[in-house]
């Protein structure tokens, strides 16, 4: 039990992030025709619009909301609020961006399965993706009444929060683990392997994505100049034969 | 290095601020741009062009990287024009430029395919039978087995094979039918050899070696224009485009210049900028109708009343209200308008008589003949100014006759009298200087435009009669007294031209045949307009001596009546000198793609080195028998008659006709016998007789029995099918749903019932109570694309592509000769074409062991255009069937040649060039040469074979024979032929091309840049460095008599069925009534309205000319399927909306395609582009219940009797020059909204349906 714990909750978790990291920063400098979303629709916009929104805001709450609600340090919040009322804001606004990003993301997998041509032009990591993420947002919803019943004693969110910290901060301790819901556990691990898949799925995308936002900070106009190049050379084009 | 890495230079890349920091300067990397650098580099450019149809002939850059073709640019280094002319450049459009598109895509042919249900069967019986031969055998005698896989055709179903097999059983198939139904079963279609000569000639010359038949295309297209053979016995010879530039007013009518000739429209476009007017006339608002300076806008199919009514204002205001000096020259010296003309007494159905004109006055009309021997019935007369008899030179009886004859050299056009070589002016009309005596009389014209059709307005008048006073003189001939007049006075009375005689329009505004009043009546054009473009035309020719020109596409020439429309657009030009000049005269561009090296390439491509005569057919002809169309036929001869016409003499349906004129040798026929010729041979053997001998005598008592007096007999039926280069069955099948049921038996959507037993049937074919269907045993196609006609087919062999053979392309439109070449060598499997038929010929000599050796058998040859033949029956038409006269080949009969083919050499002949070169010398045309120099060249070029003779293996060997013996690309030949041509004309030609005589263009010498080619008298322009290249040039300017009867262009054709038809003279007819749409309307209503539209094709916008839509790019461009445009008044009458599925369809078939409604479209019709692939995006019809077909399912071939007249000068046949055309806008259409839309993709294999639908596709 402790070296599946271990390996589970100690070892996996670095596997994942040094895949993601590795994995993306490889696939970056060797493969960039590959950096891309993948969009399908330009061959169907049908159910696309509702359903890419929904599931894009939903997941980007959901996201930063995991981000900063688990790795923030107690310490960092606990005079503006307290653990309850956090597992509650935890819960009501997950809650509600889960559900969005629910029926979005089931209106994208139903497309992807369901509509002939979008089906036939798919990889299997597209379907991959989907169903991942569906199943993962799933259990994540079905925590949803547990950690309910958690409002009043919090001790949960702070455990699981208290192990993340410890994960980013290369102390990890599995041991507290133990006695936790089964579904916060499997929610976890699913959760490390989307990052597993990342590198190779359409996932790539949410880099770009979150590199848009040097968009607000550039000037209006850039110009790439050959004359002030760097180092000497570098960039001048292979010269036309 | 690295990228993120190169990104982490936030520090050290320098930037700059500009514009107070809203810009900003940074020395980011730039090396991603390599990308697109290395999608546009290249390892090699090769020079080639595309094989297609559209006449454009430029010259492309083919870039090549790594073995692949990656795209084509335009190609800038055409020799240079003159000083004072634009150049040629750019040439290419952007539809050529998605053709790299094929190479690689999806429907690009790879291997060899065959219909799986065939190749079954093959294999089986190849397994148990002796020999190939008889394995085929067992199939085709098999009609279960034979009718398996022939009703499967057009159904997909194909498997992959190989080349030895495809080969093997080609091959076996073309033995089986040569030895048991005979040679002429194994036909072959490809349209304009132009286009890529020796893959032309690769198949016709395999096709000629084994006894087959070549199928014409020009006329089968119905871009051949009758008009041009009537008038000038020339088969289409036109202004290049770069003389657009010498022009100062061009007419475009029915041309959409911009769209369909859009290499050459730079030219229309500067001449506007020298100062040209240009006015378009085109009943839709097309492309051509915004760049002109004046649209004007007939109803559809009404143009030749316009034409006559401009031909009025210019012979009133430049011959009458005064004399144009210019024209008046022009027209006495080059135009049969001096000519005389018999008036004959007619009686009428009334049983009153009226004088109507007849022949021409002929030499053997004066008991003297005019003191000539030679061929005194085909020498024209006419008066000279001082009222006497003259002779003038250059009619057709001067042009043949025995050797050292007291007349030869009297065929040109010099102003002289042939009996004594005086100077003789020739008087236009009796009334002018020097009034001799006459009488003026009544002559009666037939009157079309006064008839009720039920879609086009009449303008009626008393009776089918234009009755007007003409000056006439009395001459004593032979035959005693009869009244004779010139072709000037008659013109000018059938015009309306009133002449103070006592006929005539008063004024523009009198409603009187033919003025601009009347005119506006049928066509809806302001007679202010016809006026002013009428007198503009003219005063412009007037003052610039013919720089007036009229640019034509095929539109006014897809009518029934197009001579109509064409004759009398020609009229105007003749009438105001345009005709030969620089910058003038007519300017038809189609598909015939001059093949400017032709007489090179006649050899070649028929194998004439080996075996004369080659077999050739007109296809309308061959289609309409034996797609069964005749038995269909609605239209009556009553109704196209003249209304002077004896209708006793003209009786019977329009097959009728054309049987009659093959059995007269006026028209070709394939099948030729109903027994096998080589059968024919050997009974004639047996008969101890010559088997010519033996043919005439046994046609004579009946025991041979022309094929086309049963075309319905299993001993008739065509066999094997070749189509290359062509989408036959996609696009240029007119009828094609007869074309499935009969020909093919697949398949169709016909909705007519053939001729019941109510209805008159053909009286000169047998009638079998059950239409064969069915007839061919096999069909071979070759091409680089999936294409419709590839669908149809049981063989599917995959050919090189534009960019991937070695070949040569020609072009009306421009005087270069350049290549195809291969830029990359055939993709997968595929074999040039040359290769492929290789192929056949190596196999076929094998296979055929056993079955057949050296073999005779009988051809026969209608009376051929060009040659003494075409001398055959002056007068009258009599018939040897009749017992009118006797049978005699080559006169009353076709000629009959017996021929022998070495069957087991046939790969040996394909391969080299044969002694006939030597023996009996090149040439066309009606002239000849000697030619042992060239083929002694041509063998130190490509190195002989074991018999000494010059090798032809590769494609480049095909090509350099070509070159090598024709006058345009080899000087030397060029000199030989303008001699040869003098010896006929008594004048000096050779100066044309002396001063390129050692000139001699090779194939490399045309990959390095298209050259110039060099002037012959196989064609009546010059290319010279004075005069851009114009038709008729060198008749006007060398004095070459004009290939006719009369030796000048004609206004008037008098041969006898020209006259019962009433066109005699050009008039107006309107469209004749095909009644298509009857008794098929509202009978299958699906709720929607029905309304009745007349059916147009035009060419594409969104393709490769008629033929490549199916390239993905144009298919995204336009709506990516078939497509009908409307008018947006039609469209609210049937409740359609723009890209509604609508239904076209009538009693021939049916048309699934989105409607496109436009103002562009005027009310009353609709539009159908050409060859929109059936394979793409075609739903099913819910008429027909079968997929919606091809833009040809809703037409069918009708013929026209006057098309098929033969032995009669001009009127002669020649492949591709003469005969029966396949119109088709007279055709009418219901156009209907469609309720549900069927793509009907089930899988003919049920047990396949069921995965099918669970991906979604329709039950």
């Amino acid at each position: 039990m402790n070296t599946l714990y271990n390996f589970l909750f100690v070892v996996y978790p670095y596997v994942c992030l040094a895949v993601f990291l590795m994995g993306s920063l490889a696939r970056f400098d060797r493969d960039q025709y590959t950096w891309k979303s993948d969009s399908s629709q330009l061959l169907r916009a049908k159910q696309l619009r509702w359903g890419s929104n929904l599931f894009h805001f939903g997941i980007l709450f959901l996201f930063f909301g995991h981000l900063f609600g688990q790795l923030t340090p107690h310490a960092f919040y606990e005079h503006f609020v307290t653990a309850q009322q956090k597992q509650l804001l935890a819960v009501v606004a997950g809650g509600v961006a889960g559900g969005l990003c629910f029926i979005g993301l089931t209106m994208l997998l139903h497309r992807r399965l369901f509509d002939p041509r979008i089906r036939f032009t798919s990889h299997r990591t597209d379907l991959a993706v989907l169903i991942i993420l569906w199943v993962q947002l799933t259990i994540g919803l079905a925590t949803l009444p547990t950690s309910l019943h958690h409002v009043k004693d919090p001790q949960t969110m702070l455990t699981l929060a208290n192990y993340l910290q410890g994960i980013a901060t290369f102390r990890p301790d599995a041991s507290q683990l133990v006695g936790i819901e089964w579904h916060f556990l499997v929610h976890m691990l699913l959760g490390m392997t989307i990052f597993l898949l990342f590198p190779f799925s359409r996932l790539v995308h949410v880099w770009s994505g979150l590199a848009t936002v040097v968009y607000l900070f550039r000037p209006y106009q850039l110009v790439r100049s050959r004359r002030l190049n760097v180092p000497a050379g570098q960039n001048v084009p292979r010269s036309a034969s | 290095m690295s990228h993120f890495l190169d990104r982490l230079t936030h520090f050290t890349l320098p930037k700059e601020a500009f514009a107070d920091g809203h810009g900003k300067t940074t020395g980011e990397d730039r090396t991603w741009e390599d990308a697109y650098r290395s999608r546009w580099a290249h390892d090699k450019i090769v020079r080639s062009t595309h094989g297609v149809n559209c006449t454009g002939s430029c010259s492309w850059k083919i870039y090549v990287k790594g073995g692949i073709v990656t795209w084509e640019t335009q190609q800038t280094d055409y020799p240079r024009t003159r000083a004072d002319l634009p150049n040629h450049e750019p040439r290419g459009c952007a539809r050529g430029a998605s053709y790299s598109w094929y190479l690689y895509s999806a429907n690009r042919l790879k291997y060899p395919l065959v219909r799986g249900r065939l190749l079954e069967r093959w294999r089986k019986a190849l397994a148990i039978a002796k020999s190939p031969v008889d394995a085929w055998a067992s199939i085709v005698e098999d009609p279960a087995a034979r009718r398996d896989y022939q009703q499967l055709r057009g159904m997909g179903g194909f498997v992959r094979s190989s080349w030895d097999e495809v080969n093997q059983l080609i091959a076996a198939a073309n033995v089986y039918t040569i030895k048991t139904h005979g040679p002429d079963r194994v036909v072959g279609f490809s349209p304009i050899p132009a286009m890529s000569m020796v893959s032309y000639a690769a198949g016709s010359r395999y096709l000629s070696l084994i006894g087959g038949v070549c199928m014409s295309f020009y006329d089968w297209y119905c871009d051949l224009p009758p008009a041009s053979p009537q008038v000038w016995g020339e088969q289409t010879d036109v202004p290049e485009s770069a003389d657009w530039y010498n022009s100062n007013y061009i007419i475009a009518w029915g041309s959409n210049v911009p769209q369909t000739r859009t290499p050459d429209a730079h030219f229309f476009t500067e001449v506007r900028y020298k100062g040209a007017k240009t006015v378009a006339v085109t009943p839709d608002y097309s492309e051509v109708a915004k760049l002109a300076d004046l649209w004007l806008h007939p109803k559809q199919g009404t143009d030749a009343a316009i034409a006559m009514a401009m031909g009025h204002v210019a012979m009133k205001e430049f011959y009458f209200n005064r004399r144009s000096a210019y024209f008046d020259d022009y027209a006495r010296r080059y135009t049969d308008l001096p000519l005389l003309l018999r008036l004959k007494e007619t009686t009428l159905a009334d049983g009153k008589t009226v004088l109507a004109p007849d022949r021409y006055l002929r030499a053997s009309d004066f008991a003297d003949t005019l003191g000539q021997p030679n061929n005194p019935e085909w020498k024209t007369v006419a008066f000279d100014t001082a009222g006497q008899v003259a002779l003038p030179n250059g009619s057709i009886g001067f042009r043949w006759g025995p050797e050292g004859r007291a007349d030869a050299g009297k065929w040109n056009l010099e102003a002289k009298d042939a009996r004594d070589s005086a100077d003789a002016k020739l008087k236009l009309s009796v009334l002018e200087v020097g009034p001799q005596p006459h009488e003026v009389v009544e002559v009666a014209f037939p009157y079309f435009a006064g008839a009720d059709t039920p879609h086009f307005p009449s303008n009626k008048r008393d009776g089918d009669l234009n009755r007007a006073k003409v000056p006439a003189v009395r001459l004593k001939l032979a035959d005693g007294d009869a009244l004779v007049a010139t072709v000037f006075d008659l013109q000018a009375a059938q015009y309306g031209i009133d002449r103070g005689l006592g006929s005539g329009a008063k004024d523009y505004n009198d409603d009187y045949p033919y003025t601009p009043a009347w005119q506006e009546k049928i066509t809806g054009v302001p007679r202010d307009q016809v006026i002013t473009v009428a007198r503009q035309f003219a005063d412009n020719a007037d003052k610039t001596q013919g720089r007036s020109m009229i640019i034509i596409g095929a539109a006014m020439n897809h009518w029934y009546h197009a001579d109509m429309n064409y004759r009398g657009v020609i009229n105007l030009l003749m009438l105001c000198g345009c005709v030969g000049q620089t910058g003038g005269g007519w300017a038809h561009y189609v598909g015939q793609e001059k093949l400017r090296p032709q007489t090179g390439w006649t050899a070649l491509a028929f194998a004439l080195d080996w075996i004369r005569p080659p077999r050739q057919m007109n296809s309308t002809s061959f289609f309409y028998a034996h797609s069964d169309q005749w038995r269909y036929e609605k239209l009556g001869v009553q109704e196209v008659l003249s209304p002077l016409a004896d209708r006793s003499k003209f009786g019977g349906s329009l097959i009728d006709y054309n049987v009659r004129a093959e059995r007269m040798g006026w028209l070709p026929s394939a099948p030729q016998l109903k027994t096998n010729p080589l059968q024919v041979v050997k009974d004639a053997a047996a008969a101890g007789m010559d088997p010519k001998d033996y043919t005439v005598r046994a046609l004579k008592d009946g025991k041979l029995e022309l094929s086309c007096e049963d075309p319905d007999a299993p001993q008739n039926w065509p066999r094997n099918l070749f189509v290359w280069r062509s989408n036959l069955l996609g696009s240029s099948g007119k009828g094609h749903e007869y074309f499935c049921r009969h020909l093919l038996g697949t398949e169709n959507g016909i909705q007519g019932k053939d001729l019941g037993q109510d209805e008159a049937r053909p009286t000169e074919v047998r009638w079998h109570d059950k239409a064969p269907e069915g007839k061919l045993d096999l069909v071979v196609t070759l091409d680089f694309r999936m294409s419709t006609t590839c669908l149809y087919s049981d063989i599917v062999l995959p050919t090189a592509s534009w960019y991937e053979k070695n070949d040569l392309n020609t072009s009306d439109m421009h005087p270069f000769i350049h290549p195809l070449s291969a830029a990359v060598d055939p993709v997968w499997q595929s074999r040039s074409d040359w290769e492929i038929y290789k192929g056949f010929a190596r196999v076929f000599s094998e296979v055929c062991k056993g079955h057949l050796g050296v073999e005779k058998e009988v051809v026969l040859t209608p009376l051929m255009h060009d040659t003494p033949a075409e001398l055959a029956q002056p007068f009258d038409v009599k018939e040897w069937k009749k017992g009118e006269c006797d049978l005699v080949p080559g006169k009353t009969a076709p000629a009959i040649a017996v021929v022998e083919r070495d069957y087991p050499a046939v790969y040996e002949r394909f391969t080299s060039l044969g002694p006939l070169m030597n023996k009996l010398g090149n040439g066309g045309k009606g002239i000849g040469w000697n030619t042992e120099t060239e083929v002694r060249q041509l063998g130190d070029l490509n190195g002989v074979d074991g018999a000494g003779r010059p090798r032809i293996v590769s494609d480049i060997d095909a090509c350099e024979v070509i070159l090598q013996l024709a006058p345009e690309t080899n000087g030397h030949v060029a000199v030989k032929a303008w001699e040869a041509l003098s010896k006929a004309t008594g004048r000096e030609h050779a100066h044309l091309a002396l001063h390129r005589e050692d000139e001699k263009i090779r194939y490399r010498d045309v990959q390095a840049q298209p050259r110039k080619i060099i002037s012959s008298p196989t064609w009546s322009g010059l290319e010279s460095e004075k005069v851009s290249y114009n038709a008729g040039y060198t008749n006007v300017h060398e004095l070459i008599p004009w290939r006719t009867i009369t030796g000048r262009q004609q206004f008037y054709q008098d041969h006898p069925w020209m006259i019962g038809f009433g066109e005699g003279f050009s008039s107006y007819r309107p469209p004749v009534d095909l009644k298509t749409t009857a008794g098929i309307q509202n009978i299958k209503p699906n709720g929607n309205p029905e309304i009745v539209l007349n059916f147009i094709t035009p060419h594409q916008k969104w393709g490769i000319h008629s033929t490549y839509s199916d390239n993905l790019i144009m298919l995204t461009l336009n709506r990516g399927g078939p497509v009908i445009w409307l008018s947006e008044e039609d469209a609210r009458k049937a409740g359609i909306e723009d890209n509604d599925w609508v239904e076209l369809f009538n009693i021939n078939g049916a048309i699934a395609a989105r409607a496109v409604v436009s103002q562009r479209v005027n009310p009353g019709m609709t539009l159908m582009y050409h060859a929109q692939e059936k394979i793409i995006n075609t739903p099913g019809s819910e008429i027909t219940g079968v997929r919606g077909g091809i833009h040809n399912s809703v037409t069918r071939i009708v013929t026209k009797p006057t098309h098929m007249i033969g032995g009669y000068a001009q009127l002669s046949y020649g492949f591709n020059y003469y005969g029966t055309i396949g119109t088709n806008r007279d055709e009418f259409v219901v156009v209907r909204k469609m309720k549900t839309v069927d793509w009907l993709d089930t899988p003919r294999d049920d047990h396949l349906a069921k995965a099918y639908q669970a991906q979604g596709e329709n039950p």
